[in-house]
């Protein structure tokens, strides 16, 4: 892509993120308010797990930590903007323990661990009623006001979402741009020539696991004010393999990725509606037809239709040179 | 004559029953290109993963410029000037040639913090491109290094080996697979870097042509211990390293 585009590009989605709301219903606002939230889940799941190449099965349950932290404090009178901070740092550090298990098991093993941390999380916000509601979970948690901004109305609470998504988006382009960036993608190719070069694979990994579920709290601190009602249904495994199914959808890797797996998740089904009962079944199907097809994501479209019509200049000039030999 | 840069003293290792490293000694000075030449199975590799701390020794002891490296972690180990290269192609396939390199040297620029609040550069783009023209593929710069021929590779893997101005390298099998071409290219680049910065490289290879050519010392292992030691054409006389190794 040409350099003087992708800014222009980035205006112009940001543009179109601000006009998609206008004169739309509450539940059209409502549902591009959650693409919004879960696109910053799946930005974070993608740093652990398409950066970084650490296996978490467990988002869902960084979202329940931001989600229930905020919903807590705010009942307690605390404002949004001083209890979500807290979300953040508890997911840190609790991002930070699951990473120590990363340092031991790989791939599968991996997977099931974040699975049981997702089911240990969920079965403490169910049985621990005292603290969180149990079941019946929490409940009128208020949104945002912010003197002349108030957050109570959809709209409104979609341009603050969005405000949120941008700074969250800037921070991690930050991130993986910067030499941990680098470091990360290190450690998903190949760790043990990355410790060579002196990349602390354990710290990078710990950070991986920490900063990704950072952005799984953030999710879970949004989601708060805008349903007003939490419980621990709402975090279990499932939900955790949703956001995986965001990443993978969208492009594991790709700074983009995540937005457009989150758009497919959320909005597809919307869109199918009309297709009554059956909605459920051709949406598995499109997901598995695009997976078999595109397996590196929806982003990974754009990189084969360029290489189908403008092949990349061949690089292997050894073989020029070989060629000469004879 | 300094301190020696490697010190290996009396190394031991064995699998199982089997003794795979003798109680191995020897020493390697600043600017010395030494080559670790033996069989299969004498030896070689465990002693080089000994000597980089991915095997712990039964026995012994690795001095790096006086330091005992013994049970120091790989990317300590790296901090402290050793450079490595393995065996197998060991770029990152996803990261451009460039990107590759500056990995190499990003970790010993300022702190953990710096690195993600600091500069993302630090003069190491410039550095990055120096080795690459070195190297001469500036024409792969922002080629994916995946993407690269076999040969290719193994000149980014020993531009990355350099990347942090280390002043020991550690070769594994350099010419492993590496066309003719390419192989005249990487040891003529080796030989040169080393007169012009005076690092001191350990090269295990099997090309006796090329190990010949580019060492001015050579050890030989044969069954886990030294079978001989001199200069490549003593080497090359000896009668002990003809009936092991090299054949009439």
């Amino acid at each position: 892509m040409k350099r003087w585009l992708r800014p222009l590009l980035l205006v112009l989605l940001l543009v179109l993120a601000i006009i998609a709301p206008l004169g739309q219903g509450n539940y059209i606002v409502y549902t591009l308010t959650s693409w919004l939230i879960f696109s910053i889940a799946a930005m974070g799941l993608n740093l652990t797990l398409g950066y970084a190449g650490q296996i978490s099965l467990a988002q869902a349950s960084f979202m329940a930590i931001g989600a229930y932290t905020t919903a807590l404090l705010t009942l307690a009178g605390w404002h949004w903007v001083l209890a979500m901070p807290l979300g953040l740092i508890l997911c840190f550090a609790v991002g930070l323990l699951l990473g120590y298990p990363a340092l031991r098991v790989k791939g599968h093993f991996l997977a099931f661990v974040t699975l049981a941390f997702n089911t240990l999380v969920f079965l403490i916000l169910r049985n621990e009623e005292w603290l969180t509601g149990g079941s019946y979970g929490l409940v009128g948690m208020p949104r945002p006001d912010f003197g002349l901004f108030s957050t109570m109305k959809q709209l409104p609470f979609y341009y603050f979402t969005l405000g949120i998504t941008v700074i969250a988006s800037l921070v991690m382009w930050g991130i993986v741009r910067s030499p941990w960036g680098r470091a990360f993608k290190a450690l998903r190719e190949n760790p043990v020539r990355a410790e060579s070069l002196g990349v602390d694979t354990r710290r990078i990994t710990l950070l991986a696991f920490a900063i990704g579920s950072v952005y799984g709290g953030l999710a879970g601190a949004l989601i708060t004010p805008l349903v007003q009602f939490i419980e621990p249904g709402s975090f279990g495994v499932g939900h955790s393999l949703r956001i995986l199914l965001m990443v993978v959808v969208g492009g594991a890797g790709y700074f983009f990725g995540p937005f457009l797996g989150a758009g497919v998740v959320i909005m597809l089904p919307e869109m199918l509606r009309f297709t009554a009962g059956y909605y459920l079944i051709i949406y598995s199907a499109l997901v598995i037809v695009m997976l078999v097809f595109v397996p590196s994501g929806l982003i990974g479209i754009g990189g084969r239709l360029r290489e189908k019509f403008r092949p990349r200049r061949e690089v292997r000039a050894d073989m020029r040179e070989g060629a000469r030999l004879q | 004559m300094s301190a020696p840069v490697l010190s290996v003293r009396n190394i031991e290792k064995s699998f199982g029953g089997i003794q795979a490293v003798r109680g191995v000694s020897f020493d390697v000075h600043k600017g010395e290109i030494l080559g670790l030449i033996g069989p299969n199975g004498s030896g070689k590799s465990t002693l080089f993963n000994c000597i980089l701390g991915q095997l712990a020794p039964d026995a012994g002891e690795v001095h790096v410029t006086g330091r005992n490296v013994s049970k120091m972690r790989a990317s300590d180990l790296n901090k402290l000037g050793v450079g490595r290269t393995f065996q197998q192609l060991s770029v990152f396939p996803k990261m451009t040639v460039l990107d590759n390199i500056i990995l190499a040297g990003q970790e010993h620029h300022g702190t953990m913090l710096s690195r993600l609040f600091g500069p993302s550069d630090a003069g190491l783009t410039q550095q990055a491109e120096q080795l690459i023209s070195f190297f001469r593929l500036t024409h792969l710069r922002d080629a994916l290094a995946g993407s690269l021929s076999y040969g290719q590779q193994k000149l980014v893997d020993a531009a990355m080996a350099l990347m942090a101005g280390p002043s020991l390298v550690l070769l594994d099998e350099p010419a492993g697979g590496v066309n003719l071409t390419m192989l005249a290219n990487l040891k003529e680049r080796l030989v040169t870097y080393n007169a012009e910065h005076g690092t001191t490289f350990v090269v295990i290879e099997h090309n006796m042509e090329f190990v010949m050519s580019l060492c001015t010392r050579i050890i030989v292992l044969a069954e886990g211990h030294i079978i001989a030691e001199g200069k490549p054409e003593e080497i090359r006389a000896n009668q002990t390293v003809i009936d092991a190794y090299l054949g009439g």
